[in-house]
């Protein structure tokens, strides 16, 4: 049996989880908040991209691209002001309810508008090419995925480490007040960790997507909560652990459908959780506490 | 006894008649309140350019929240806050930095996952000119920071991280440097060397607002000192004056000074 195929799948679904793991890391690294809505946000922009270009939109493709991520920034940045800023120095399991509540509300505002039914995702050129790498035949998106995830994980842990913004994200990361008091303005801060998280989360979803036909108002729960199980196998709060947990949670599940177990495949991820939390609570690349008092 | 404060007190309005416009910072009637609890209820703070003034006083009588009002952390129901003659009573933290006043916060608060040097640029967040003169300057008030400015901030010693505390509040260039506790939790020979760096540091140019419990340590540094009891100003006059006093002593200071 040729396993190539797989291991090239496991790792396409593993870097379009990853992009949305980036987002749920992110945003646990500085509010230690999980953002439910993280999942539905990546299928609300699938959606939007369905309503300009796909059977029912007349946009031309690259330009209806282009405005779905500039709005799924945006509405990355309105949950936040919406849904978590007001509850900033409220206890942190208000905001996790009011996550689930804008999961919700994204859930049914889409099932409202499309009818429940399952909506057709526009062949977007270039990425649904057939290509042939490795001795594998496959979509171009399969093939990019990984790779695209990767180069974006670089990208953001270059700019974390190395630049202003980046040290005022890891600072406000630690500490609100001491942030103020250096003068940063933290809300600002938290609204640019938002926007990233939705402009990954966009990227994710045209990979995504692009390899399924169909999708409805709940088709972000299952990468949501896969992306999820990657981030906390990971070590939450760790950019390159959200990314090596989603290419692991990818692999294992495509290689559990090479052996014929592809309906144990959730089982599988779960179990992965399971485990790591049993033998590594933190995660992969769990953080150490070096706090001193 | 209250001939002398009276006396002090009369010294001090003198001494600040003639120098009315130089007036650094002045709180009129300072109130915050935390559901429903006063924290601050009245307070008048005058503070001249160039001294360090000090309050002291138990736990809970309101002098954390009174720096931290002046940071702009916590917004006060009453009163005013007046900074070199700008009006900044609710300004955000950031406009106050810039305005000139930077704050050491209680427990040091060092960022533990930055490097002692991440620690001190992101001191100097604000600014957009050359910080190299900056950390050299504090590196020469601290050469342990110097020996150690790679090493991530959570790994330092207390001391050490008092120290990076105090150069990151430095990085800012204040007029006036608000310093909460800077004693607390270290051992007695590294408050001493603190307490010679603030000196320092006030010879320097730069004003010094101290908040401490160790008020034997702080009246001997400071030109003037306010008594906070539970929200009140109960007492001000000069560090030395003070530090001679009897109820100060029985309060704050120990018994063993009274024999």
């Amino acid at each position: 049996m040729n396993i190539m195929p797989y291991v090239i799948r496991g790792l396409a679904t593993g870097g379009q989880f990853a992009l949305v793991a980036i987002g749920y890391t992110m945003v646990y690294g500085i509010l230690k908040l999980i953002n439910f809505a993280h999942g539905d946000m990546f299928m609300v922009s699938g959606i939007m991209l369905i309503y300009m270009a796909g059977s029912t939109g007349a946009m031309p493709i690259f330009a209806s691209i282009i405005i779905m991520v500039i709005l799924t920034v945006i509405l990355g940045y309105l949950i936040e002001k919406c849904a978590y800023a007001p509850l900033r120095t409220a206890p942190r399991m208000s905001s996790m309810i009011s996550a689930i509540g804008v999961s919700y509300l994204l859930q049914n505002l889409v099932s409202y508008i499309t009818g429940g039914l399952s909506k057709q995702y526009p062949e977007i050129p270039g990425l649904s090419t057939s290509v042939r790498f490795l001795g594998v035949k496959d979509k171009l998106s399969v093939f990019v995925s990984p790779v695209v995830a990767i180069v974006l994980m670089v990208v953001l842990v270059l700019v974390i480490n190395h630049t202003k913004f980046g040290m005022s994200m890891r600072a406000v990361s630690k500490d609100f007040e001491t942030s103020q008091l250096m003068g940063i303005k933290i809300n600002r801060v938290i609204s640019i960790t938002f926007a990233i998280g939705a402009f990954l989360a966009a990227v994710g979803s045209l990979l995504y997507f692009s390899k399924n036909t169909g999708i409805n108002h709940l088709a972000g729960s299952t990468p949501g909560i896969k992306a999820f199980i990657a981030a906390v196998v990971g070590g939450i709060g760790s950019i390159p652990g959200a990314v090596v947990g989603a290419l692991i949670i990818g692999l294992v599940e495509s290689l559990a459908k090479a052996f014929g177990l592809a309906d144990f495949s959730d089982v599988i991820s779960f179990a992965l959780l399971i485990i790591i939390l049993v033998f590594k609570p933190t995660g992969i690349f769990g953080e150490k506490v070096i706090d001193k008092v | 006894m209250s001939d002398i404060k009276n006396y002090e007190i009369k010294d001090f309005q003198h001494d600040s008649e003639h120098t009315q416009k130089e007036k650094l910072l002045e709180i009129k009637n300072l109130k915050v309140q935390f559901g429903g609890i006063k924290a601050v209820d009245g307070i008048s703070i005058d503070m001249r350019p160039g001294r360090i003034v000090t309050l002291i006083g138990a736990n809970g009588a309101g002098k954390s929240t009174t720096l931290r009002s002046i940071a702009g952390i916590i917004k006060p129901q009453e009163g005013e806050i007046i900074f070199q003659g700008e009006n900044i009573t609710g300004w955000s933290p950031d406009k106050i930095v810039s305005a000139g006043i930077s704050m050491c916060p209680e427990g040091r608060k060092v960022f533990p996952n930055l490097t002692v040097l991440e620690n001190l640029k992101i001191g100097a967040y604000l600014r957009k000119d050359k910080l190299d003169d900056d950390i050299e300057y504090v590196y020469s008030l601290f050469p342990r920071l110097k020996e150690r400015h790679w090493q991530f901030a959570g790994t330092l010693s207390g001391g050490e991280q008092q120290m990076l505390a105090v150069g990151r509040a430095l990085m800012s260039r204040p007029k006036l440097l608000m310093m909460d506790e800077p004693s607390l939790g270290l051992a007695p020979l590294v408050v001493k060397d603190i307490f010679e760096i603030i000196k320092t540091i006030n010879q320097n140019g730069v004003s010094v607002l101290l908040v401490e419990q160790n008020a034997n340590m702080a009246l001997k540094v400071a030109r003037w000192a306010y008594v906070l009891e539970t929200g009140h100003i109960t007492m001000e006059g000069r560090g030395e004056e003070l530090l001679a006093d009897e109820s100060i002593k029985e309060a704050y200071l120990g018994k063993q000074k009274t024999k």
